[in-house]
């Protein structure tokens, strides 16, 4: 692998969900096309935007470049490897250098898990760090996403949604990823609590060197943290390209739609 | 003259936990035919307050005090039966989360009809042509068609139109609109909001646009109340709260936006901390904690009152000097909460 080439690179990838109906035999009657036909490529320490409608495919895209859903066709290439037909047990040590980050911060943590238990799983998992290195790697994580060690044992409805949301990154950390998967990290965050985890994500980029996938349907947000946008429609990217020349001079007509639609928080610009 | 005059509104819970003061200090009037918006994180009280002036968070464990003077009585005072006659038929409501607030069981045109049978004496006939005519007012395609659809057969949008039609049909003198939007795309959005603009312009009511998105507030309010932690902090025209914010808490919303003229990976100005537990509430300005410019005097409430006598109805809750506002409201050369230097006590 040259060292130009990128981190992440995905080329023509397909994900059907099959529409089925019947009484006794599931018949297969249609085909949704979530995600169409979308390639794009992640440098080492970049963020890729992605934005999107609701439906489009943002969310489906980053479960099958994870194989958390099984694409259709198309290749999925991590540092120059390829993931598409890998099986569990082969994609499991590439797992440690791609994590996720969800929407929602209060289903995507156990109710019944400590703070401990929630970070420290996939330390053990992937064999980093177990007894007292565990407690001292997990306090560690939590003290980097802004939390303290007190919080080390309590459990998620302890916390408020901003606070949450840095648990799910402190686990997605916990590896020592080169890649995070973010879906809609702030969408579910009041507007102050939002500023706080946008530039969280924005030190750990610099301080580690990650590169992010950053899906959302907030434009502005978007643009904040990306340094390419992709813009997603109906399963297929119709517009890639560098953050500001997107959101400046949008060549796709959806694209300028979107950009139209998305409300100005400055009372200037309605007149 | 104010068509809703809302004074020192408070409504308290009493919980398990304790008693949550969940609207402290409220006070606002809205004109016929004006806009007024309503921005603040989830909790502030925007909501409740909002409802306790329909009656809705009336309970054995809930405690409202205060006026809310509507065309010369005051609602609070009403009893159920006579609130009935207001809600629904002057004062409309319309909600988050359209397929919550629809009855899964009953058909799009039942649901409109009943609202219009409840205040009109109509027959079954006409109010179904009413349901109709509104449906396509609010423009949901094949009206005629469509008003025997139930809840589950309209898209999203298609829903928060019909919750429009529904809480429209008895020509409403005030709407109020709690969050409308905010389940919806962006692009339905727009439609959503431009169609409530369109049909307050035609038909000369109030709207409350209750929201947290303050892109959505820039764009459709004449009036902006900015709430934290159950109080307003401030109240102005849509200018003077963009342009020249009084209060801290208003200065780190704006600040913390991503904005065009922030570049790209730049660190956003954040509010530092989380809003306090209205079980507890902090002595003084609610804000205090969070707020790099807190002094001496903040542990007593400011009263929400004009600080310039130019501006008598630009109102805000903050003890700090028009002059100091103007001065430390300016962080990194635009409107933004400077960073605190100590942490909080």
């Amino acid at each position: 692998m040259s060292s130009s080439a990128p981190l992440l690179e995905v080329t023509d990838l397909v994900k059907h969900f099959p529409i089925k109906a019947g009484v006794l035999f599931d018949r297969e009657v249609g085909r949704v096309a979530a995600v169409d036909g979308v390639s794009f490529t992640v440098a080492k320490g970049e963020t890729l935007g992605i934005v999107g409608e609701s439906g489009s495919g943002k969310s489906t895209l980053c479960r099958t470049v994870l194989r958390l859903i099984e694409p259709t066709s198309g290749s999925v290439r991590f540092e120059g490897r390829q993931l598409v037909g890998l099986g569990q047990r082969q994609m499991r040590p590439l797992r440690r250098d791609m994590q996720m980050i969800f929407q929602d911060p209060f289903s995507s943590l156990n109710p019944r898990k400590r703070v401990e238990q929630i970070v420290g799983a996939p330390l053990k998992l992937h064999g980093i760090a177990s007894g007292a290195g565990l407690k001292r790697e997990v306090q560690e994580l939590l003290d980097r996403v802004g939390l303290s060690p007190e919080h080390y044992s309590r459990y998620p409805h302890e916390f408020s949604g901003g606070q949450r949301q840095r648990i799910g990154i402190a686990r997605a950390l916990a590896t020592r990823p080169k890649l995070i998967l973010a879906d809609e990290p702030v969408s579910a965050l009041d507007v102050s609590i939002q500023a706080q985890i946008i530039n969280l994500l924005s030190d750990l980029q610099r301080e580690l060197g990650l590169a992010y996938v950053f899906v959302a349907h907030d434009i502005g947000v978007v643009r904040h943290v990306s340094d390419r946008i992709a813009v997603m429609h109906d399963g297929k990217i119709v517009e890639q390209g560098p953050a500001d020349r997107v959101c400046s001079s949008p060549a796709d007509d959806y694209t300028k739609k979107l950009l139209s639609a998305v409300p100005v928080p400055d009372p200037r610009h309605r007149r | 003259m104010s068509l809703l005059e809302v004074s020192d509104l408070h409504v308290h819970f009493d919980t398990d936990d304790g008693v949550v003061q969940a609207v402290d200090q409220v006070s606002f009037g809205i004109a016929s035919g004006e806009t007024l918006g309503i921005v603040g994180e989830s909790g502030c009280g925007k909501s409740v307050a909002n409802m306790t002036i329909l009656g809705l968070t009336r309970g054995p464990r809930t405690t409202i005090a205060g006026r809310v003077m509507f065309e010369g009585a005051d609602l609070l005072q009403m009893g159920g039966e006579e609130l009935r006659q207001v809600r629904g038929n002057e004062i409309a409501m319309i909600f988050q989360d359209p397929l919550s607030s629809l009855h899964p069981f009953f058909s799009i045109g039942d649901q409109i009809t009943e609202s219009i049978r409840t205040h009109r004496d109509v027959s079954r006939a006409n109010a179904r042509a009413r349901a109709i005519e509104l449906l396509g007012m609010v423009g949901v395609p094949e009206p005629r068609r469509r008003v025997d659809d139930y809840p589950h057969e309209f898209s999203g949008g298609m829903r928060q139109r019909a919750m429009i039609a529904m809480a429209l049909a008895n020509d409403p003198k005030l709407l109020i609109a709690d969050e409308p939007t905010t389940a919806l795309d962006v692009t339905t959005q727009a439609q959503i909001l431009s169609l409530l603009q369109d049909l307050q312009d035609r038909l000369g009511m109030a709207v409350i646009l209750i929201t947290h998105d303050l892109g959505v507030v820039a764009e459709n309010a004449d009036r902006v109340l900015v709430m934290y932690a159950g109080r307003i902090v401030e109240d102005g025209a849509i200018d003077q709260i963009f342009y020249d914010p009084g209060h801290p808490y208003t200065w780190g919303l704006l600040g913390s936006l991503p904005s065009l003229d922030l570049h790209p990976h730049d660190r956003l100005p954040q509010i530092a901390g989380l809003p306090p537990s209205l079980l507890a509430p902090p002595q003084g300005c609610h804000f205090r904690e969070r707020c790099p410019h807190a002094f001496d005097r903040c542990l007593q409430v400011p009263p929400l009152e004009a600080r310039l006598p130019d501006s008598p109805a630009h109102r805000d809750r903050c003890w700090l000097s028009a002059e100091q506002k103007r001065e430390l409201r300016v962080a990194d050369g635009r409107i933004g909460l400077r960073e605190r230097k100590s942490p909080a006590s």
